[in-house]
């Protein structure tokens, strides 16, 4: 399967999470902090944290460690607190 | 910091009511111990929105009593600042405005009808149509049919501000003492000579019934029963948002439920950001005694009445719900004076949701009476010998 | 109503929800995964298929967030959002019971260092899911630091996966010297096999194991480029000029566990000590609500499994099904709390980790609260609850409601860590998904119940 990151098409495989697919990447980090703009990536890798929050079709606040791909799945970083759109 | 042995006043409840009394107290000068059972500022305080309204009251002795407390508010601050320094005196003070919103045709009658009693009574109010309200709060729903806009609304954060006045109670000498449990009254010759904490007596002069929704079992405890009860309500928080709601927005039958005496859960939307970007959202009150207990119905009916007034808010997280017991009275009139059954105990409470705004009102009617001043506020309507409060004392 | 519902399809999930259906009655098994086994069992989600197999009668609700649990007349109600993680398009379920088994297992304590809020700095549990779960090392170089055993297996996953795992940090005694210990052996006999090959495998790949030792801190700019390691005493108090830096791109840290305790307390289970309290028959202080697993103190699978074997047969007998009290997963269990104590002891978190800390340094991560404003509130402002300390200070009050900083904070305040656990709403949802009409519960059947005694006082 295809899906988008930040705009451009990525392979993907059934199975993989968000945060899978981001890492297999080399992508670190994909939210920065409301409060100081600080890059964040995933910690706890097991939907505790909440710090490894991504935009997905447009919603935010979508943990990428727990949220498997789905084909065409747009897949944006989140800049602080964003609303949905 | 050797504790204190004895005290001028000693404050029980260090919700913002105590907090408030207890700060305007060692202004004046007195030797002030604010005593509380659990945490200071952990109980009703720590639930509560951080209303600092105009809007919500009809004209009559609240109100009046609000728009000191309105006066009152930014001074205090002041006051907190040059004493504590601009950090320990932060309380995410914000004068935002009040918008209050119809959402049917029928409901802009009642609506124009209180706003123009409201101007007559002193308060800041324009009417809006739905145009001119939508420009203003750009996410709100266009279903709105009418709005009043309340440039004097704002809102504190109310652990902050209760924190910031005990701060202050203690930079002035006073001590404030936690998990702390007053259990009575030690009396001589008729009035307070004192009060009983755990085994020791605490001789003072003077004691405030500060204990919110707990006032009446405190003055159950201290000899004089009054009659307030838990009203409990509950409020969504959503994870922090850009800024989508500029006021605090609240549906015109919100005043209706205010003053609403029924057993039966009252829902209607409240809807405000808050310093940090959470959005919160209430309001229910029920009368459920003390049940602490979740009910999954009350959450969705809150997010039911959110939505619709900001439809935006559908796809946002909601993480955190807190509840809380409100203190109110069966007249709806916060009791503030000294018992005439027990010289030397005074109340100061019931002020149901609107216990953060009318805290400094509050406070200085207490400090002005027991001093022997003229309050500002005619304190008449709030004294604790009227018949809703204490059928024994009929006058 | 008459049905055991298990939350949590780990070790003791499995297991109870077997137990259960073993003994005929009906069995609902809710779990967060898409596959069973939960973090222990961690199945790789890109091979076809399901390592574990349920009896055919036990419903598996996978992709599914238990959101709130109200107790209701006669039993407790199970509100879920079924579908993709964190999606407004989940649907609704209510799963109403009178046997409620809590198996939700626990997350890795994380303790804050300077640097920790860096990518790169993952849990052990991140590295762990991540290599096992999506094949995938967090890191060419890594760093696998904090105390206790579990640190061994990340090591070895990472390695299996491909990472370089330049050394094993243990701030407490090292495990194996531990378990070769007399106290430690007579425990944990059963776990030295399997620990053995965990050391071995690290011997082969060269990785250094080192006891009394912590990372202290992590430097990067926006992502980490290397750490500082030091020795540190019995207290955790690092050992002046022992620092040293080593160049990594990853860290992985694991200060032991933190139970997923919202669900017990909203269940109003009591907790002692952190953990859930249970009698023998893993009864909590609630009728109809049994814990198993990590929720009732960290003692690994095989343990959990045990409890778990206990829960699913007490819920099922409070169903009304005959049940002969399982003995030996009751012997197991108790001897299993037996090695789950003496590691805790050996494998304590020491109060030395708050010397780490500068005021500069984040403690919570989501409100990115760092300890002078913490402290501030503590003394400044005179918050002495855990209530107005969060809304004092702000830490705790994030999406995660203070699951990472908790227990942290709670040290540093000098308060009662288990408050943080109180979360009304246990998982977020979204507005609108709260908004939807309530979901139909499923009717209940009308089976009779044999009574409420679980059979921990049968045996009397």
């Amino acid at each position: 399967m295809r899906v988008v990151w930040d705009g451009e098409e990525v392979e993907a495989r059934e199975g993989q999470t968000v945060a899978g697919v981001l890492m297999g990447l080399g992508v670190r980090s994909w939210r920065t902090t409301r409060g100081t703009g600080r890059p964040r990536g995933l910690f706890c890798g097991i939907g505790a944290c909440f710090d490894c929050l991504v935009k997905v079709n447009g919603v935010p606040d979508v943990r990428a460690c727990q949220r498997f791909v789905a084909d065409g799945d747009d897949i944006r970083p989140q800049s602080g607190a964003e609303l949905p759109s | 910091m050797s504790p204190i042995e004895s005290a001028d006043v000693v404050v029980v409840g260090a919700g913002i009511v105590g907090a408030a009394c207890a700060e305007a107290l060692s202004a004046a000068g007195r030797r002030v111990l604010v005593v509380d059972r659990g945490a200071p500022a952990g109980a009703t305080t720590a639930s509560g929105e951080g209303n600092v309204l105009l809007s919500d009251k009809a004209p009559g002795p609240e109100l009046r009593l609000a728009l000191a407390s309105r006066r009152l508010w930014p001074q205090l601050l002041e006051t907190l600042r040059a004493e504590l320094g601009e950090d320990l005196a932060d309380v995410e003070w914000e004068s935002k405005g009040g918008l209050v919103v119809a959402l049917h045709e029928d409901s802009i009658g009642p609506l124009r009808i209180l706003t123009e009693a409201q101007r007559e009574a002193g308060v800041d109010v324009q009417d809006l149509g739905q145009g001119a309200a939508c420009a203003m709060e750009p996410h709100l729903t266009r279903a709105v049919t009418a709005a009043a806009h309340y440039p004097e609304d704002a809102q504190v954060q109310p652990v902050l501000a209760a924190t910031a006045l005990l701060a202050a109670v203690r930079a002035r000498g006073g001590e404030v003492r936690g998990g702390t449990e007053a259990r009575g009254l030690v009396v001589q010759g008729g009035r307070v000579a004192g009060v009983r904490i755990g085994g020791d007596a605490v001789p003072c002069g003077a004691v405030v019934n500060a204990c919110g929704p707990w006032a009446g079992h405190f003055s159950v405890a201290a000899g004089a029963p009054i009659e307030i009860l838990p009203r409990r309500g509950m409020v969504l928080v959503t994870a922090p948002l850009p800024r989508v709601v500029g006021r605090k927005v609240y549906a015109a039958d919100y005043v209706a439920a205010v003053a609403s005496g029924d057993v039966d859960l009252r829902v209607s939307p409240v809807v405000e950001s808050t310093a940090t970007g959470t959005v919160l959202i209430g309001s229910s009150r029920q009368r459920v005694g003390f049940d602490e207990s979740l009910e999954v119905e009350v959450l969705r009916r809150l997010a039911r009445s959110a939505v619709r007034l900001f439809p935006v808010l559908k796809d946002v997280p909601v993480m955190r719900a807190y509840g809380g017991f409100r203190p109110y009275t069966p007249d709806h009139l916060p009791v503030i004076g000294e018992d005439p059954r027990m010289p030397g105990l005074w109340h100061a409470g019931g002020h149901e949701g609107a216990g953060i705004g009318l805290a400094p009102g509050t406070a200085r009617m207490l400090a002005d009476l027991m001093d022997r001043r003229r309050p500002e506020v005619d304190p008449v309507p709030f004294r604790v010998a009227r018949p809703a409060l204490m059928a024994e004392v009929r006058t | 109503m008459n049905r055991v519902v298990v939350v949590g399809a780990g070790p003791a999930g499995l297991a109870a929800a077997t137990a259960a259906a073993a003994l005929g009655v009906e069995v609902v098994l809710v779990d967060a995964g898409a596959k069973l086994g939960g973090q222990y069992f961690r199945q790789d989600a890109l091979a076809a298929g399901d390592r574990f197999a349920l009896p055919v009668d036990v419903e598996h609700v996978a992709d599914a967030t238990v959101w709130a649990v109200e107790p209701v007349a006669g039993g407790h109600r199970v509100h879920l959002r079924v579908g993709a993680a964190d999606d407004p398009s989940r649907t609704g379920r209510i799963l109403e019971t009178r046997a409620l088994v809590l198996a939700t297992g626990a997350f890795d304590r994380a303790l804050p260092f300077p640097g920790w809020d860096l990518p790169g700095v993952f849990t052990a549990g991140a590295a762990q899911a991540m290599a096992k779960g999506q094949g995938v090392a967090v890191g060419d170089r890594v760093l696998v630091a904090g105390t206790g055993p579990f640190l061994l297996p990340v090591a070895a996953s990472l390695a299996a996966a491909g990472a370089r795992v330049v050394e094993v940090a243990e701030a407490n005694r090292a495990v194996t010297g531990w378990l070769s210990r007399p106290r430690g052996a007579a425990a944990g006999g059963r776990k030295l096999p399997e620990l053995a090959r965990y050391a071995a495998s690290l011997a082969r790949h060269r990785v250094p194991y080192r006891s009394r030792t912590a990372v202290i801190e992590a430097h990067g700019a926006s992502s980490v480029a290397s750490a500082t390691v030091a020795r540190v005493d019995r207290d955790w108090t690092p050992v002046p000029g022992s620092e040293r830096r080593v160049e990594v791109d990853a860290v992985a840290v694991g200060f032991g566990f933190t139970p997923q305790l919202e669900l017990a307390v909203a269940a109003r289970c009591r907790i002692e000590g952190g953990f859930v309290a249970v009698d023998a028959a893993q009864g909590t202080s609630v009728p109809g609500v049994f814990a198993a697993g990590e929720l009732t103190g960290i003692g690994g699978a095989e343990l959990a499994a045990s409890e778990g074997a206990v829960a699913g047969a007490a819920a099922a007998k409070r169903l009304g099904a005959v049940v002969e009290p399982p003995l030996g997963a009751m012997a197991r269990v108790r001897s299993g709390r037996r090695f789950a104590a003496a590691l805790a002891a050996a494998y304590a978190v020491r109060p030395g980790w708050t010397g780490w800390l500068r005021d500069d340094t984040v403690v919570c991560r989501c409100e990115e609260v760092d300890l002078r404003r913490l402290m501030a509130a503590v003394d400044g402002r005179g918050a002495d609850g855990v209530r107005p300390l969060k809304l004092a200070s702000g830490a705790g009050l994030g999406l995660c409601q203070g699951r990472v900083c908790g227990r942290n904070v709670a040290v540093l305040a000098g308060l009662d860590d288990t408050a943080f656990a109180r979360r009304r709403i246990a998982a977020p949802l979204r507005l609108g998904e709260l908004a939807e009409e309530e979901p139909e519960v499923a009717a209940a059947d009308s089976r009779e119940s044999a009574g409420d005694r679980a059979f921990g006082q049968d045996l009397g």
